[in-house]
């Protein structure tokens, strides 16, 4: 199985998950700094800032994009409890 | 102002004008004794509307509970009629302000609706029941101005305080600020303003206490917009109108907001607080382990508490302004201890989000408590670095070598020294 790392910039630590692992399934088992509140796209809470490969997340869905919009989100801001790992990428709190 | 008759808004049953062209057109709850469950209200309260008129048209903005409609739309006809609304504002659209506003939409079709960026899927959610068709809107935000023609309305986006949605509304020209709840409060009194009503600084604080106060920073945010306008008036959603005077609630805000430990210990040191209950002695003795432990590190400020010696609402006190906290409970019947619940239930008026939290506790024969504590914590946004310690009974000195590592581990997390743990295999993680 593909394999990607993600590293959580807020606490320095990186996961060797496989590849489309939610972002979600990791940041709490570690203590990562990336808070959750509903858990399914819906709330804004899990917002993070994505500092380098953005393109390695899979695409933000349609729902994704307007919650995303509605918290008047960032260019690299994406949900936490939404993202999936797709190849390396670092992340932290937005 | 001591010769004008008395006013009684509960006889006088018409729109009550306040500044040249602008009006109250709300209703008066004077029974109501809980509010959203989570409020008393010892003397009911108001949903307050207001209507301005400018040349090109008339502006009301917020309506009232559902229920209350009667009372509104009477008010609302002394001074306009429907076909003269042109704006149609909501500053928050819980039940209490948009009640009304289907009914509203109806009467007056032509009206455009104005809510604010978050406000748009609670708007279709909370009208869901009464509308075939969605409304028509426009969202607005800080700075976005409507015309009334000689009269603008100016918004300005205070999200949280105290729904995501919510925003004000200022008319320029009579530096009057429509606040919807912020500067609000459960105070129903027939007289209407600051300067007439009875003494309700008790009702101001205790709404603040309980709707503003998890979202302080918010406040500060709301506050950096709200202060450097020209104030005549302020004019909340509930309770009474502030004309005399209006300033001294926006300091007032200002000084509830800010955090009193900081003026203590500044704002470089953190504080640390343990709290624990213990039958026995031995999650006592994991405390004052993990207390020492703590205390080593340079910049924290260590507290230790018994939560069998203290009181749950100035444990929320300290809460609120602590960086991290550590429970310890022993595990009774395979869950915490009453003690314990008693006080992670009483934290919603306080924010907790991205605290450091740890939990901690010695158990016969399951321990389940600490995995309980550490979950709730996750679910109050508390980020929990660590796993816990659970400990069989009497702690060796092992175990509580143990405590007093994870006592330093935590005040470390605190001022910024992570211990680095490598790349982790996603397989090793529980």
């Amino acid at each position: 199985m593909a394999k990607a790392k993600i590293t959580f910039e807020d606490i320095h630590q990186t996961v060797n998950v496989p590849a489309g692992t939610r972002i979600i399934e990791i940041s709490e088992k570690i203590g990562a700094g990336v808070i959750y509140g509903c858990r399914e796209g819906d709330c804004g809470t899990c917002m993070m800032e994505v500092t380098e490969g953005w393109n390695n997340l899979t695409e933000p869905s349609v729902l994704e994009e307007k919650v995303l919009r509605e918290n008047m989100a960032g260019r690299h801001n994406r949900l936490a409890c939404q993202a999936q790992i797709l190849g390396d990428c670092k992340v932290k709190p937005a | 102002m001591a010769d004008t008759p008395p006013l009684n808004v509960s006889t006088w049953k018409e729109a009550v004008e306040f500044a040249p062209g602008v009006h109250w057109i709300g209703a008066l709850d004077p029974t109501l004794r809980t509010f959203d469950i989570i409020l008393k209200t010892a003397n009911g309260t108001t949903y307050n509307s207001y209507l301005v008129r400018g040349s090109e048209g008339v502006a009301i903005i917020d309506t009232v509970k559902e229920g209350f409609e009667d009372e509104f739309f009477r008010r609302l006809e002394s001074v306009a009629r429907y076909d003269e609304i042109k704006v149609i504002v909501l500053n928050h659209l819980e039940p209490d302000h948009s009640g009304a506003l289907p009914e509203l939409m109806r009467r007056a079709p032509q009206a455009r609706l104005y809510i604010s960026t978050r406000a748009t899927s609670m708007l279709k959610a909370l009208l869901r029941p009464n509308r075939e068709e969605p409304f028509e809107y426009t969202t607005v935000t800080t700075n976005d101005r409507v015309s009334l023609g000689d009269r603008h309305l100016r918004f300005l986006h205070t999200p949280f305080l105290h729904w995501p949605d919510t925003q004000c509304t200022y008319l320029e020209e009579e530096q009057v600020l429509f606040s919807g709840d912020i500067f609000g409060c459960h105070y129903c009194d027939v007289r209407l303003f600051n300067d007439r009503v009875g003494d309700f600084r008790f009702s101001f604080d205790y709404y603040y206490a309980h709707i503003m106060r998890p979202f302080k920073q918010w406040v500060m945010e709301a506050l950096a917009l709200i202060e450097p306008l020209k104030m005549k008036i302020v004019a909340p959603t509930h309770g009474p109108i502030l004309r005399e005077r209006p300033r001294r609630y926006v300091a007032h805000y200002r000084e509830l907001s800010t955090s009193t430990l900081s003026r203590e210990i500044g704002d470089t040191n953190k504080s640390l607080i343990i709290f624990y209950m213990s039958s026995y002695g031995n999650t006592a003795r994991m405390a004052e382990a993990i207390y020492s432990g703590a205390d080593t590190v340079e910049g924290v400020r260590v507290s230790l508490y018994d939560l069998e010696g203290g009181e749950v609402a100035p444990f929320v006190d300290l809460i609120e302004d602590a960086d991290a906290l550590l429970f310890g409970s022993p595990t009774i019947n395979g869950d915490a201890v009453k003690p314990v619940w008693d006080l992670l239930s009483s934290l919603a008026v306080v924010n907790l989000k991205g605290k450091i939290g740890a939990a901690f506790g010695s158990y016969g024969w399951s321990g389940e408590a600490v995995r309980m504590v550490e979950d709730r914590m996750r679910g109050l946004k508390m980020r929990v670095p660590r796993e816990g310690l659970r400990v069989k009974l009497i702690p060796t000195q092992e175990e509580l070598d143990e405590c007093t590592g994870l006592g330093r581990e935590i005040a470390n997390i605190l001022v910024g020294k992570e211990e680095q743990r490598g790349v982790i295999e996603f397989s090793d993680l529980t």
